[in-house]
């Protein structure tokens, strides 16, 4: 049972989607002198499961994403990408932004579209399968609008349905829900649950919001105030699946468990806080 | 304030200054005129030249000739804008080396330029062209390669996370992002074209909305030149009003500016 070499060149059956592994990111400094955003993080997503990241405002959260994704070179330590060392940009994933990404100057389905026409597939086929995931989303009779003629959720929606149209094995998503309001954040949370579990990908979600975080993941992973921010927490979420964003908020586990992670965040914030607003 | 009250505002603004201009120059006040007709002419003298322009139609050819090297000087300045701005735009090291001489040239006052370019191409419309060519092109070149620079740097990522290669990211991004820009100069380039062509006629040339002015001043023909001028405002406004339309039809997936109340 001489296992072939030639499958660990390509991707190991097994290996996490995205494995960091000590993984430092320093940045220079305009009047000279080197930041260190993070210091020697390392973290394993595996195939099909949800993590998240929490940590204070500024602790490099996406920082790490950044270099999930292939966007940030890291100064130090190795990122695979199932089993592969990642050099460039990272093929496998999505990568769903906070700010807005959206092409301006195309409408909701041609910025679907995209995605697939970049890869050669021809307009006549990429359009059509782009209005059928904007129907998914919600969105079927909106594809030709502009992004300005959307509210922040419908971009949010659109944004969703670019990154998944093109079937990337992995998702990154930083704080994509954090300029929504309170109760378009529940409902966005839930569409992405729904889309989510039709065919689990490797998600690592970024966001500030601990209960966003247990309320989506399989696992929370909690950052410590930067700068040469660490991870200083993992936690497994045990709540049951399906979940309803609203109602998992009201479960006894969900509870213990906020209450526990909290514990070893309220510190960091409080540093986090300092470091910012105290100068 | 409703649509019509403004426009009929508008209109009662002329009408004053018309009939101010008229009492003016044709009634002495305490035995003296305040605007002497040999200088400041009078409307009814200035609306019989322009009348008498249509009417014989020698008007046509002079703003066929303007139109043409004001089109000319646009398409050419704009297109050659537009390709210097990408290039430096994406080879910062030519732009740095370029940038004082860039500088220099926009520097210059383009009226002193206006001679060479009658010495090198003639009195015919190359040489209006030309002037209006160093006008349009820094402008369309500036805002083009500011457009290129300045695009989002999350829908950058973005475009390449969606694996655009370096020709996608020209065509989906940096391209429309510089034509945006371009077009909102749109009013300006336009009004510059306008500008050479019609100053490279007035300082020398056989035909053009410039050359009439510079005529009619020639023999103090101060009507002519007051004609000339209303017909020149016409012409800029009519052609602002088509440049408005079309950047309506292009830029539709901006959000409206309220640029007019």
């Amino acid at each position: 049972m001489a296992a072939s070499a030639s499958d660990n060149a390509q991707q190991k059956t097994g290996a996490a989607a995205i494995a960091l592994d000590q993984v430092s990111v320093a940045f220079r400094l305009a009047g000279g002198g080197v930041y260190t955003a993070v210091e020697r993080a390392s973290l394993n997503v595996a195939d099909g499961e949800f993590v998240s990241i929490v940590g204070p405002t500024g602790c490099g959260k996406s920082t790490l994403l950044n270099v999930a994704a292939g966007l940030l070179a890291p100064a130090a330590g190795r990122a695979d990408i199932f089993g592969v060392p990642l050099g460039g940009l990272n093929r496998q994933a999505g990568y769903l932004f906070q700010a807005d990404a959206l092409f301006p100057w195309k409408t909701a389905l041609e910025n679907v579209a995209i995605g697939l026409e970049t890869a050669g597939i021809p307009a006549s086929e990429a359009r059509p399968r782009a209005q059928d995931w904007l129907k998914r989303v919600g969105l079927g009779s909106f594809g030709d609008r502009y992004p300005h003629m959307l509210s922040g959720g419908q971009r949010k929606r659109v944004g969703l349905a670019q990154v998944l149209i093109r079937d990337p094995k992995i998702l990154l998503m930083d704080e994509p829900f954090g300029p929504l309001d309170a109760q378009t954040r529940q409902i966005m949370g839930n569409l992405l649950l729904d889309l989510w579990s039709a065919d689990r990908k490797a998600v690592l979600f970024v966001t500030h919001d601990l209960e966003e975080a247990i309320a989506l993941s399989d696992r929370v992973v909690i950052m410590s105030a930067g700068p040469a921010a660490r991870i200083i927490g993992d936690w497994t979420v045990k709540l049951t699946r399906p979940r309803d964003i609203a109602e998992v908020k009201l479960d006894q586990a969900f509870h213990a468990l906020h209450r526990e992670i909290w514990q070893s965040l309220k510190a960091e914030v409080i540093k986090g806080y300092e470091q910012t607003e105290g100068g | 304030m409703s649509r019509i009250t403004l426009i009929l505002l508008q209109i009662l603004v002329a009408v004053v200054s018309i009939a101010i201009w008229y009492v003016l120059t044709t009634y002495p006040v305490f035995g003296k005129m305040v605007l002497p007709p040999f200088f400041f002419s009078n409307p009814l003298d200035v609306a019989n030249q322009i009348v008498a322009w249509f009417v014989s139609g020698v008007i046509w050819k002079h703003l066929w000739v303007t139109l043409i090297e004001a089109l000319l000087a646009f398409v050419i300045g704009s297109t050659g804008g537009v390709l210097v701005g990408f290039w430096f735009a994406r080879q910062p090291r030519t732009a740095a080396v370029f940038d004082p001489y860039v500088k220099m040239v926009n520097a210059l006052p383009r009226v002193v330029l206006a001679p060479i370019f009658t010495l090198w191409l003639g009195l015919g419309i190359w040489s209006k062209v030309a002037l209006g060519v160093t006008l349009v092109f820094f402008i369309v070149f500036f805002n083009v390669y500011q457009g290129v620079k300045e695009v989002s740097p999350t829908v950058l990522a973005n475009a390449r996370m969606l694996g655009m290669n370096e020709r996608q990211l020209m065509r989906h991004v940096y391209w429309p992002s510089a034509l945006s820009w371009m077009f909102s100069s749109l009013h300006t380039s336009v009004g510059f074209a306008v500008v050479g062509a019609v100053v490279g006629e007035y300082l020398g040339s056989a035909a053009g909305l410039g050359y009439l002015i510079q005529q009619a001043e020639g023999v103090f023909d101060v009507a002519g030149v007051f004609a000339g001028m209303f017909v020149l405002a016409a012409f800029v406004i009519v052609i602002d009003m088509l440049v408005s339309v079309v950047e309506r039809r292009l830029l539709v997936w901006r959000p409206v500016a309220e640029t007019r109340a």
